[in-house]
């Protein structure tokens, strides 16, 4: 347990006698997350709500990647298959066809720069609507607690205080958010591509390394932009005068 | 609240201190009452005290004191001028209609909102000059604040609630929940410690309140419209805690209301109309107010 004493600082009072007015500093980081993973588990259907949208959110990114490095694997495939047969062809015709064979892969390549730029836009996309889903939810599930902090900071909570069990509960809420949506998109995709390719070969011909990556960069972004947008709202309902704050009513 | 053991029969009773006689045998209980009701302002003294080093003859004073709400283009003056003493250890009500500014001036003491003018002293101490970290322990420390609506804390069972303060004032966990238990005893809910606050009437969770004001031993303990949110016998109930809280530990009890049942156990009455004292009494007055109409 933390406990420091605040610095014991004497009165400004013109009046002979002394008091010790001091400083407040304590909230131990471990009371902190204690409170605040409490206060994620007991709001349980209020937290699920406040996730879906992170959940919903992630879920479409790490779909979108999914699908991208899906289709690059059997792109992949179909292309090593295209080259064995057109080597086949080309021990057979000898070297006739030289030209044609160039003029098929310049179209490939074309299409190739297309696919990009549409997936492209499509991150760009799902990172808008997880970005807009999870600071909507993080900014009401701190308003319809303002009274809630209003009554912490007349217990003598300092403004930090109230940040801190704010961003402890909001990264909570991202990784576990993003990490079921991270999982959701991403076992979608594979069964979307395995239904249409009627097999689950689809997987085995991923690159692994490249989906993990992609993966992972999802919980992140999950994880950062709930901290993020938690700030904002955390920081204003800290700061507002206790008497404000506890006169609020949703 | 409390069980008493009738000294003849062995009788165990269930007692608010009005019970003199044992309902069994008829043995003479005044003694047993008596003694419990010693020793409960006893337990009171040594849970809850001021331990203030200082002893200023006033807890409370304000000077002046004015707030102008601004309201879009409206303003609206909630406090006119406000120059008001209070001693240490006395129970005090502010009485006025809705909308007389007792909330605001109740705002303004426990250092929740600033004043526009005037300065407001908390033992001597010029609250506008202190920041931050400093008034957060103030409120910590130093004021117990109950409100209408309770505000408890919904998520935290009632224990929880009550030491949440002492997390904020450094407390270590064993010692907290011990004070924890031991306050909420006092206040005769020691039976109800993981109950959260939906589970409780109303006015156990305004118990709950005083309790977790008296959290770090406070020098003052306001209280805005305690009894607003009750009905007349649960009001009845707090007001007599709070004024036994103030007669055995000598804590300082201001209190916002229009709630009639405060006037007698008041030592001063402060009224106030549109922001401003209207006139103040001291209980020896209402008194012989009193006694005059029933003479």
């Amino acid at each position: 347990m933390l406990d420091v004493e605040g610095l014991v600082r004497m009165s400004r009072t013109s009046g002979e006698e002394e008091i010790k007015i001091q400083r407040q500093i304590t909230l131990p980081w471990s009371e902190a997350i204690r409170i605040s993973i409490r206060n994620v588990t007991i709001r349980l259907g209020r937290t699920l709500i406040t996730s879906a949208g992170i959940v919903l959110g992630i879920a479409f990114l790490s779909s979108v990647w999914t699908g991208g490095v899906i289709q690059d694997g059997l792109q992949q495939a179909r292309h090593e298959q295209e080259q064995e047969l057109i080597a086949a062809t080309a021990r057979n015709q000898a070297e006739s066809d030289s030209d044609e064979t160039e003029t098929s892969f310049t179209i490939s390549e074309q299409e190739r720069r297309a696919q990009s730029s549409k997936r492209i836009w499509l991150v760009v996309m799902s990172l808008l609507v997880c970005g807009v889903g999870i600071t909507n939810a993080m900014l009401m599930s701190v308003t319809e607690r303002f009274r809630e902090i209003g009554t912490m900071k007349c217990l003598g909570a300092l403004d930090s205080f109230i940040v801190r069990l704010f961003l402890i509960e909001a990264a909570a809420l991202g990784l576990l958010g993003s990490l079921a949506g991270m999982l959701l998109g991403h076992i979608a995709m594979i069964g979307v591509f395995a239904i249409r390719e009627r097999t689950l070969s689809v997987v085995a011909k991923m690159d692994w390394g490249r989906m993990l990556m992609y993966l992972l960069l999802c919980v992140l972004i999950g994880t950062a932009l709930s901290l993020i947008s938690a700030i904002a709202p955390a920081v204003r309902a800290a700061r507002m005068r206790p008497a404000a704050a506890l006169q609020t009513e949703i | 609240m409390a069980k008493i053991e009738c000294p003849k029969c062995g009788e165990q009773i269930e007692t608010t201190g009005i019970v003199t006689v044992c309902p069994k045998c008829g043995a003479d209980l005044r003694e047993v009452v008596e003694a419990l009701g010693h020793e409960r302002n006893e337990r009171m003294k040594t849970i809850v005290r001021d331990d203030s080093v200082t002893t200023h003859e006033f807890i409370v004073r304000t000077r002046g004191l004015k707030k102008i709400y601004v309201m879009g283009e409206v303003e609206v003056l909630a406090l006119r001028d406000i120059n008001l003493d209070v001693r240490r250890g006395e129970y005090l009500s502010i009485m006025g209609p809705s909308g007389s500014g007792k909330s605001t001036l109740f705002n303004m003491i426990g250092g929740l909102d600033k004043p526009t003018a005037g300065r407001c002293f908390i033992e001597e101490v010029d609250m506008a000059q202190l920041d931050a970290f400093e008034l957060a322990w103030l409120r910590c420390r130093k004021i117990g604040y109950i409100f209408q609506t309770f505000n408890l804390i919904p998520v935290m069972t009632a224990i929880e609630n009550v030491t949440l303060p002492m997390i904020f004032a450094g407390m270590g966990t064993d010692e907290m929940m011990e004070r924890g238990r031991e306050l909420l005893t006092l206040v005769g809910l020691g039976d109800r410690l993981d109950h959260k606050p939906y589970e409780l009437s109303g006015g156990q969770q305004q118990r709950v309140a005083v309790a977790r004001a008296l959290a770090n031993s406070p020098a003052i303990v306001l209280a805005d419209e305690p009894t607003g949110n009750l009905d007349l016998h649960t009001g009845k109930e707090i007001i007599d805690l709070l004024k036994e809280l103030n007669q055995a530990s000598g804590v300082t009890v201001i209190s916002a209301t229009h709630d009639l049942k405060m006037i007698d156990v008041s030592d001063r009455v402060v009224h106030i109309r549109d922001g401003q004292v209207e006139r103040i009494e001291h209980r020896h007055e209402i008194e012989l107010e009193v006694g005059g109409m029933g003479g």
